[in-house]
């Protein structure tokens, strides 16, 4: 009976379920996919590197004839124009988006040991309310976020984009999921006997064995960070970040088309090789992302 | 500190019977300092800057603060407001609803069949197909190149190729045409869309157990949608999960890209949503009572999708 369905192998591999038309099939659609997916992040690079002339030609192409670098030494003459210095913006951005992404895998990644390994009452209500906030967007409490933040009086400073941003719930999820199955008991339960105090085992024990996890929440509260533009928070020009910045020179229109995709690609130049060095290491910890319904 | 849970452990029925619920309780929290220790300031900010804004919109949406003067109850007044005087809103919930309603489950068939494919490709292309696929999603304001495509004038690309063909003789405004905004921002909020869900996905199908798909051809599974359907997609039901409540949080979440491609407010609040609505009462004029309404009305919508939606996912394989 088994003999009537005919084996197909891949190498040497022997593939199930696989018929010839649907691989086809399959490939195309990806394929299709693929090139929408790409066509806008290719065209913006070749669009950086396109001189004046180039780019006031019709109808546009995707191709560069003389690729050059003056849009991004423009990028910079334009800013240094204005009333804030062009670094200023650089600097924010790195500025607030490291302390908020330091502060975040602190602060998630005890809690999180706490909320996987360790029984207390009351832990699963709390992680069932972290899981809550998961399913709204946080700009519905905008305004009564401002509230808070005036009441605190960090309207308009550094605190009011970082203090919060270092409670984001996403990489304490993730970290939670990961460090439950990939951290087991028993090793933990060897260094207790050994003497070690719960926080050093937390330290010298689970966190290294989840750096994968680690890699994923710095990259999630990176992200956000880094592409926070303008903020209802912030009003003093030299607090904004860069992706504010960019989008004032592109609202300029066509006559900063250059420079504007110049600053776009200097922008998303830093997430992407951050991915790309740590994709596997991301993947691994979306391993254990699932939810329990 | 170990030999004392050790103990207690095996202990526990006993003196948990002799104990009130709550001295036991007590006890646990005792032993458990350090639990609590760690995860206190994580917690703290959290209360702070999540669980209270929400109760506070609650507790404001009942009145008529205005960041000035001190409150006055109103009770359901903002509410009745806005569900029978304000034309505005219900063009709002009307947006809103188109929007969330594509780009949810399109984003969300689109990651899981994008993750599908990509899964069964050799490792070296999948890396690079999946950084082709999730690369809009963090590369930052880069959807402006959309702009840049779909220009009001003849230098941008769909103009162009448009007047080219000779479809179109002038050409049209695509961002300022209440008729193309909508669409627009749909295709470009999809474009961004292949975010975290994707990953996971992409992870979920690389923990299948490749033994069960061979008992599964054994036991007469015959192409590859059944096999989706019977065996993979049930045992990544927790990816699936986690995957739906990222889609609809999305889904309710692009205004930035709408900002950003049409402006504020849009052409004929074309592509004005709740979350506009939210912002230009909360944010512009300041009549944060009436803005905590629209922002309650917004949570109960997210709340009841993702119920909705869990519900619909517990048959997946059935």
């Amino acid at each position: 009976m088994a003999s009537v369905k005919k084996l197909r192998t891949r190498g040497h591999k022997v593939v199930l379920n696989r018929s010839a038309g649907g691989d086809a099939g399959i490939t195309f659609m990806l394929t299709l996919l693929g090139i929408i997916m790409f066509v806008p992040m290719y065209y913006v690079v070749i669009q950086s590197l396109k001189p004046l002339d180039e780019l006031f030609m019709f109808p546009p192409r995707f191709y560069v004839i003389n690729p050059t670098f003056d849009n991004f030494a423009d990028l910079f003459t334009l800013m240094g124009d204005s009333w804030v210095p062009f670094s200023r913006y650089i600097f924010n951005t790195v500025f607030i988006t490291i302390c908020g992404t330091v502060g975040n895998l602190v602060l998630a990644s005890m809690a999180a040991y706490s909320l996987s390994k360790l029984r207390f009452p009351g832990r699963n209500a709390i992680f069932q309310m972290i899981v809550m906030s998961l399913m709204f967007h946080s700009t519905v409490n905008q305004v009564t976020h401002f509230i808070i933040l005036s009441s605190f009086g960090w309207i308009d400073t550094y605190m009011s984009i970082i203090v919060p941003s270092m409670a984001t719930t996403m990489g304490l999820y993730l970290m939670k999921q990961f460090m439950e199955s990939s951290v087991p008991d028993t090793v933990l339960e060897s260094a207790r006997l050994d003497g070690a105090s719960e926080f050093r085992t937390f330290l010298i024990i689970a966190m290294p064995m989840v750096k994968p996890a680690w890699l994923t929440l710095m990259i999630e509260c990176f992200k956000s960070l880094w592409n926070s533009g303008s903020s209802i928070y912030i009003h003093s020009e030299e607090l904004k970040t860069f992706n504010y910045a960019i989008n004032q020179i592109v609202s300029a229109g066509i006559a900063r088309s250059g420079a504007s995709a110049a600053a776009i690609v200097v922008m998303m130049m830093v997430p992407i090789i951050i991915f790309v060095i740590n994709q596997s290491k991301i993947i691994e910890t979306m391993g254990s992302s699932g939810m329990k319904d | 500190m170990s030999e004392e849970t050790k103990t207690v452990d095996t202990a526990r029925p006993v003196a948990r019977d002799e104990m009130s619920k709550w001295q036991w309780t007590w006890k646990e929290m005792k032993k458990n300092k350090t639990a609590y220790f760690m995860l206190a300031p994580f917690l703290l900010l959290f209360i702070i800057f999540t669980v209270l804004p929400v109760l506070l919109s609650i507790i404001l949406s009942l009145t008529d603060f205005n960041m000035l003067e001190f409150p006055n109850w109103k009770g359901i007044d903002n509410y009745i407001d806005l569900f029978l005087n304000d034309d505005i809103f219900m063009l709002a919930v009307q947006n809103t609803l188109i929007f969330a309603c594509i780009t949810g489950p399109v984003s969300y068939i689109l990651s899981l069949l994008v993750a599908w494919f990509v899964n069964e490709l050799p490792p070296k292309i999948r890396a690079v197909v999946t950084l082709i696929f999730y690369a809009p999603s963090i590369s930052g304001q880069v959807y402006l190149i959309w702009k840049t495509l779909f220009s009001s004038d003849a230098y941008g690309w769909a103009n162009a190729t448009l007047m080219d063909l000779g479809l179109i003789n002038a050409p049209i405004l695509w961002f300022e045409d209440a008729a193309y905004v909508m669409p627009l921002c749909i295709v470009v909020a999809l474009w961004t869309s292949l975010g975290t869900a994707f990953l996971s996905f992409i992870a979920g199908f690389q923990t299948v157990d490749r033994s069960m798909y061979e008992a599964a051809a054994v036991d007469g599974i015959k192409n590859r949608w059944q096999e989706l359907w019977f065996i993979t997609l049930p045992t990544m039901r927790p990816q699936m999960m986690f995957g739906a409540v990222l889609a609809i949080t999305n889904s309710f979440g692009f205004g930035a890209v709408v900002d950003a491609l049409c402006g504020f407010p849009s052409v004929d609040y074309a592509a004005h949503t709740i979350m506009h609505h939210l912002n230009d009462y909360g944010g512009q004029r300041f009549e944060v009572g009436y803005a905590s309404a629209i922002a309650v009305v917004l949570f109960i919508v997210m709340f009841a999708s993702n119920i909705l939606v869990k519900k619909a996912l517990a048959k997946v394989g059935e």
